[in-house]
């Protein structure tokens, strides 16, 4: 089975909608989504009704904290953060804030566990930046694979067999082995706002049949989505971020 | 976790007789109901307790040999688990490994060039695949029944898109002494060209029996060699060609970026004795005195890594062989000028490429010539001077170009012969301009161009309105 995995959407529109077209043509049998639907982005309805009515279709989707501060206001966050969401918070229906609220903080297939940040409380949005930061997701369960986002950079770290925690390099489009003999952590990188220095918008495909993930960049038509954040008195930073992807 | 033995059954493949007994694995005869090919099954002999190099090791080559293919490679048939038992089952390859040859070393200078050739051509196919292997020796080497020679265990091997498990995982250099490289000692696994390196100690040994750099026991040891030169191999067996030393030491150069930048153009120089442009290194008959040795050693005792390579692939991308066919005939003098420029302009982008120039001599297709011998061999004399006029002003040193005169009743297929057999990255021809006959006759252009094994470009004239015109009608 081929599943992609798509992270941080964050009301991103445009961007959404490209990697969903490139997973079209890559014969994906199901998507998953590890949260941060809505929050930064100027097109929150689109995106979480998008996501509904793909979990709708089967998508596995888990609650990220952006999408837990639509209906939870004591969710604490940066300036900007903040304000992009007091934005966001009023244009959310009864619908659309019922499926963010519902969704679960983790979902398990198989010897997979999908969640937005780290595995060890999932609710309490840590950042899994290093293999330091990773070893607290590889204690707590057995799961053989873990892919979580909210960190905005992707990264791949392993656990072996005598107790080494890893990170690795990998390079875009070329498919890495997650060897069973090692336990392993992908960082999904974001789809809505990337941080890694590139505006492309990123996603991961893991086949498992092959037992192999390949880190994806879909371009995207990053100054309309600019454009949209100006024009709707969004804070100018979050524009200026995707262009410059950091 | 099951310990293998005789008899043992598992995914389906059936143990028979240990084959060999090593310090690190098990190689074991292996049969499986659906496969009629004969197997091996490789097991690492993990010790109780931490055994982190084994097992990273084994990792590596699950992960590298299942993504190689290609003669040079074992087929990789199955993998085992830790969780069960680890293993990697490979086709059997009939024979014995390099070893034995090796022990019979010295070898006679044909046998050598010939053994040396097939190694830089499984080298190459390695490299081609994104893989450095990182410990070439003659017991990692097998040959088929048809020639080819076969490189296994891939345990300390890079692929250029994996992760590298090995690289941060262990601070100790990683490879086997007599062969690894002076930017491996520095723990740098990054360069195609250490397995060159490690390429040219071997070529030593099959040339004079004695291993350039003797066989250290100790780390300390190995690193003498980052100023140390070996004895040239002329003053061991006198009769080394000069050529055939300057390939090895070249190969043996300390400073990687001194050596061959790519396996194809090594095997370019031994497919091509006579081309090669002998240096002092060709001519040494001893090893550098006490003085320079001192200098090179106050100089290379704080070295800490050599020049960071670029990507492995662009390694390769940059070390190309550019093949040009040139045609010399009078009336295409222009187009060969053209073609000229475009040479001129491809080495600007692609500063290590070695340029191959050729030119055929079409032959009657049935029968003897009518030229006699003697006329033959004044056409190929004279097309060799006109050849060598028109590279000249490319103005490169003479090591990096080498000119060849074909003789073949069908000129595209001898081209496209010389581009397959010398691993020609890029050919570069002129077309003559269209006419009908061509239209229906077919142009030596076209025939290359959809038949090449690699990149082709071909270089026109600019069509005047007139020519246009005469080709429509």
């Amino acid at each position: 089975m081929r599943l992609a995995i798509l992270t941080d959407i964050h009301g991103n529109r445009e961007a959404f909608s490209a990697v969903l077209a490139d997973v079209e043509r890559r014969a994906v049998d199901r998507i998953v989504l590890l949260g941060d639907i809505v929050g930064y982005g100027p097109d929150p309805e689109w995106c979480a009704d998008k996501a509904a009515a793909l979990v709708k279709a089967g998508a596995i989707a888990v609650r990220g904290n952006h999408d837990n501060a639509v209906g939870d206001s004591s969710e604490t966050m940066g300036k900007v953060a903040a304000a992009a969401m007091d934005w966001t918070r009023p244009r959310m229906n009864e619908a659309q804030r019922t499926f963010l609220a519902g969704l679960p903080l983790t979902q398990e297939l198989g010897d997979i566990l999908f969640v937005h940040a780290s595995a060890n409380d999932p609710g309490d949005w840590i950042y899994v930046t290093s293999a330091q930061r990773a070893m607290g997701s590889f204690r707590v369960c057995t799961s053989r694979l873990i892919f979580c986002g909210h960190v905005h950079v992707p990264a791949l770290i392993s656990y072996g067999l005598t107790g080494q925690v890893q990170e690795h390099e990998f390079r875009i489009g070329a498919a890495v082995p997650l060897i069973r003999s090692r336990r392993w952590i992908a960082v999904v990188g974001s789809v809505g706002q990337p941080r890694d220095r590139s505006p492309e918008a990123a996603y991961a495909i893991l086949d498992t049949g092959t037992n192999e993930l390949t880190f994806r960049r879909v371009a995207y038509d990053v100054s309309t989505t600019a454009a949209k954040i100006r024009a709707a008195g969004l804070p100018d930073a979050l524009a200026i971020r995707l262009v410059k992807g950091e | 976790m099951l310990r293998p033995s005789e008899g043992l059954e598992i995914d389906g493949f059936k143990l028979g007789e240990c084959l060999h007994q090593g310090g690190f694995a098990t190689i074991w005869d292996v049969t499986h109901p659906l496969y009629r090919t004969p197997m091996v099954m490789k097991v690492p002999t993990i010790l109780d307790g931490y055994d982190g190099p084994t097992i990273v090791g084994f990792e590596v080559e699950q992960m590298i040999m299942p993504r190689l293919t290609g003669p040079h490679v074992p087929r990789v048939m199955g993998v085992g688990d830790f969780s069960v038992m680890p293993f990697i089952v490979t086709e059997r390859i009939p024979g014995k490994s390099l070893l034995q040859l090796f022990k019979t070393a010295p070898l006679p200078i044909s046998d050598v060039i010939e053994i040396a050739a097939r190694m830089a051509e499984a080298i190459h196919a390695l490299h081609k695949q994104h893989v450095v292997h990182l410990d070439l020796k003659p017991d990692n080497f097998l040959r088929r029944e048809t020639g080819e020679i076969v490189a296994i265990d891939f345990g300390l091997s890079r692929h250029d898109e994996l992760p590298d498990l090995l690289s941060e995982e262990f601070t100790i250099p990683m490879g086997t002494f007599p062969y690894i490289s002076p930017e491996q000692y520095l723990r740098q696994r990054d360069d195609l060209r250490s397995d060159l390196f490690a390429l040219g100690a071997m070529i030593y040994e099959l040339a004079t029996g004695k291993m350039p750099f003797g066989q250290p026991e100790r780390l300390k040891g190995v690193r003498k060699r980052l100023w140390r030169d070996p004895v040239p191999p002329r003053a061991l067996v006198p009769e080394i060609p000069e050529w055939l030393q300057e390939i090895i030491l070249r190969a043996l150069e300390v400073d990687p970026n001194n050596r061959y930048q790519s396996a194809s153009q090594m095997l370019f120089d031994l497919s091509h004795p006579k081309q090669v442009k002998i240096t002092a290194r060709g001519l040494k008959t001893q090893r550098d005195g006490f003085w320079t040795v001192f200098r090179r050693w106050r100089k290379m005792r704080k070295v800490r890594r050599f020049a960071a390579p670029p990507t492995m692939l662009s390694q390769i991308d940059r070390a190309p062989i550019l093949m040009v066919a040139v045609d010399l005939s009078a009336e295409m003098e222009e187009l060969a000028h053209r073609l000229l420029t475009w040479v001129q302009r491809m080495l600007v982008i692609q500063p290590d490429a070695r340029v191959a120039c050729v030119n055929v001599i079409k032959t009657a297709r049935i029968g003897l010539d009518p030229i006699t011998t003697d006329d033959g061999e004044n056409i190929h004399v004279s097309r060799l001077v006109t050849l060598r006029a028109w590279a000249e002003k490319l103005e490169l040193p003479e090591e990096r170009l080498t000119y060849t005169i074909l003789e073949h009743s069908d000129p595209g297929r001898a081209l496209l012969d010389y581009a397959a057999n010398n691993h020609v990255d890029h050919i570069l021809m002129g077309a003559r301009g269209h006419s009908s006959t061509r239209r229906y006759l077919g142009s030596v252009s076209s025939q290359v161009v959809a038949e090449a094994p690699c990149s082709a470009t071909v270089i026109r004239l600019a069509q005047t309105a007139s020519e246009a015109d005469a080709a429509a009608s």
